[in-house]
């Protein structure tokens, strides 16, 4: 289980740097959703991985349970990290309708310095 | 436990709903409330700092739970300077957004100015690290909405590049929260710098280690270091004028949590971590002091110019941390409170030349009602910024350079300090006597209907620029408050202590379980 979560996080976040690298605002935002969803599996693989157990100390029964830490840690990150999407989701929707370009790169500023 | 410490944070935390809910349509209570809200955050702000001057650390614990497994708000000397540094920056800036006419040009300027400063202060007080991740958050939401106030395509093509640059640094800062809580089980910052210390020589130290480095280079993107600051230039040019002053804040929780986190948790003599701040971060600053010099000298616009600046600035302050000595902190945080008020000064002095000109770029215009002012303005500005006797700037660069002078590196700090001064100094007064200067060689326009900007916009330029005279004038005094509080940041047993020994409940570390 290790090896499957690790090579999910690893793909998913090279995903994202690709996508992230790009020129256009849209590849941009899905990359960095891929890096979120990255970082989210992440977080909760930094309290060790653990199967069918409660996030929550048992008295009756053996020791084993969920590190409850980063439950909460996670869902904090996956409520910022998606109302930050909707966010740039938005004011690139805004750039891209007033500029009629999606690039993410400064506009070439020879013309206006040529003046 | 004294309440009043979690007071900057929850009073705009409310008084921003207030805003949006009550006196949606009521500009001028808005306005009011603003400012009394900012009246008395300065308020606070002394109280907070008189009562921890004398090395008190004052704790509040949310809940009532217990560090580490609650979150704690710390003030000491270092949070609660910043807390008062950042009221009295909002609170003149404030009065610039009102009187200069920047919060009638979009809709909740104000309720957004608020939430700002709830991330900011709470940023400063918070003794969490996961906590300073959810602030910085708020003030970076915060900072969207202000960033594309007004609107416009150039600005909102700036802000998608603002908003994405922050977005991967808030995922970088997730992956080395998630690495740090992966070695070490805590997030709270007093529990890791003694967990920290309690690694045993030659245990594994690796994961720790990208944390550490993970860490500062989030911190470095939020205080601009080269070459983490292209974001900076085209987002503060492009911003209102008044969000860019406030801005000028931000930079400085980076190289604040630089110096909280790396003084406490990861100190330069802890071996898992050693080399990180003598051989990074020191020559990127250098680095930094010197691009943003090269950029005030190539800048064509008067804007992209203080951005430059700003990040020279924020070079000198790195520089002066970077030592992580006594002497170099106490020297950064003088330069720190200069710096900040330098530069929210010539951001609204660029807003202020703006009134009556088609272009910010470097060209000679006629002169307008009020140029005089504003190119007075601009010259205390540029000499506070450059460094120039007898402000501030020039007070806190000799210190930085008297704390450089231990160092192995003296001959580079040095050099690149005041070559770079000197650059900047030939840039601003290229710029200025180009814009100000010879603006009387061109024959004004009998048609130009522009007037001079508003008393009020004035007085909130004025109102810093006095706060920056103040500062020079008790150079010494303020210089010595941020030696002691540099000392507590070197010695920081009283802050452990008082954070992890103050029973809470369900928890009372004193008498076991």
């Amino acid at each position: 289980m290790e090896l499957l979560v690790a090579s999910a996080i690893g793909v998913l976040t090279a995903g994202g740097i690709y996508l992230v690298l790009r020129l256009r605002t849209f590849p941009v935002i899905l990359g960095i959703s891929l890096l979120t969803y990255a970082v989210n599996v992440f977080l909760f693989a930094s309290g060790r991985l653990t199967i069918g157990a409660g996030p929550i100390l048992n008295r009756y029964e053996d020791l084993t349970y969920a590190d409850p830490l980063p439950q909460a840690l996670v869902l904090t990150a996956i409520v910022i990290s998606f109302g930050m999407t909707a966010v740039v989701v938005m004011i690139a929707l805004g750039a891209f309708l007033g500029a009629n370009d999606d690039h993410v790169d400064d506009i070439d500023d020879t013309e206006e310095s040529a003046q | 436990m004294t309440h009043w410490l979690i007071v900057p944070v929850v009073l705009p935390a409310l008084m921003a709903p207030f805003i949006v809910l009550a006196a949606r349509y009521h500009l001028s209570i808005q306005r009011v409330m603003s400012v009394a809200t900012m009246l008395a955050l300065v308020a606070l702000g002394a109280g907070l700092m008189w009562q921890t001057s004398d090395g008190t650390v004052l704790l509040y614990q949310l809940g009532d739970w217990a560090a580490p497994f609650g979150i704690v708000l710390v003030g000491d000397r270092l949070s609660t300077m910043m807390v008062l540094l950042t009221a009295i920056l909002a609170l003149f800036v404030l009065i610039y957004a009102i009187g200069s006419g920047w919060d009638t040009r979009g809709r909740h300027f104000h309720a957004l100015y608020q939430f700002q400063l709830m991330g900011i202060l709470g940023a400063f007080l918070t003794g969490d690290l996961f906590n300073l991740f959810v602030f910085f958050e708020v003030l970076l939401i915060a900072s969207y909405g202000l960033m594309i106030h007004a609107g416009g395509n150039e600005r909102l093509k700036a802000g998608v590049q603002y908003v994405l640059f922050n977005l991967l640094g808030s995922t970088l800062f997730l992956f080395a929260l998630g690495s740090i809580y992966a070695e070490t089980g805590t997030l709270n910052m007093a529990d890791l710098a003694i967990r920290v210390q309690g690694l045993e020589p030659g245990a594994e130290t690796a994961g720790l280690r990208v944390a550490a480095v993970l860490l500062i280079l989030v911190f470095a993107i939020k205080a601009a270091l080269v070459p983490l600051h292209f974001w900076l230039p085209s987002s503060y040019a492009e911003a209102p004028a008044p969000v860019a002053a406030l801005f000028a804040i931000m930079t400085k929780v980076g190289a604040y949590a630089i110096i909280r986190v790396y003084t406490m948790v990861f100190p330069a003599e802890i071996e898992a971590t050693a080399g990180l701040h003598g051989t990074w971060l020191l020559p990127l600053a250098l680095v930094s002091v010197a691009v943003g010099a090269l950029g005030i000298l190539a800048a064509k616009k008067l804007d992209r110019l203080v951005t430059f600046a700003v990040i020279s600035s924020m070079g000198t302050v790195l520089v002066a941390v970077g030592m992580f000595s006594q002497v170099g902190i106490a020297a950064a945080l003088y330069y720190m409170l200069h710096s900040t008020l330098a530069a929210a000064i010539l951001f609204l002095v660029v807003d202020l030349t703006r009134h009556g000109r088609d272009t910010l770029q470097l060209i000679t215009r006629a002169p307008v009602a009020g140029a005089a002012l504003t190119a007075g303005l601009f010259f205390f500005g540029a000499i506070a910024m450059t460094g120039l006797p007898p402000l501030s700037g020039f007070l806190g660069k000799i210190m930085v350079l008297q704390a450089g002078f231990a160092q192995p590196a003296a001959v580079w700090i040095f050099s690149v300090i005041l070559i770079s001064s000197l650059v900047s100094v030939v840039g601003f007064g290229r710029a200025g006597s180009t814009v100000y200067w010879k603006a009387n060689i061109v024959e004004p326009d009998p048609e130009s209907e522009a007037t001079a900007p508003s008393v009020m916009a004035y007085a909130g330029v004025g109102g810093l620029a006095a706060v920056l005279i103040l500062l020079t004038v008790f150079a010494g005094q303020v210089h010595s408050y941020t030696q002691a509080t540099s000392a507590q940041l070197f010695a920081p047993n009283t802050y452990l202590s008082v954070v992890l020994e103050t029973p809470g409940k369900l928890s009372d570390p004193k008498g076991g379980e």
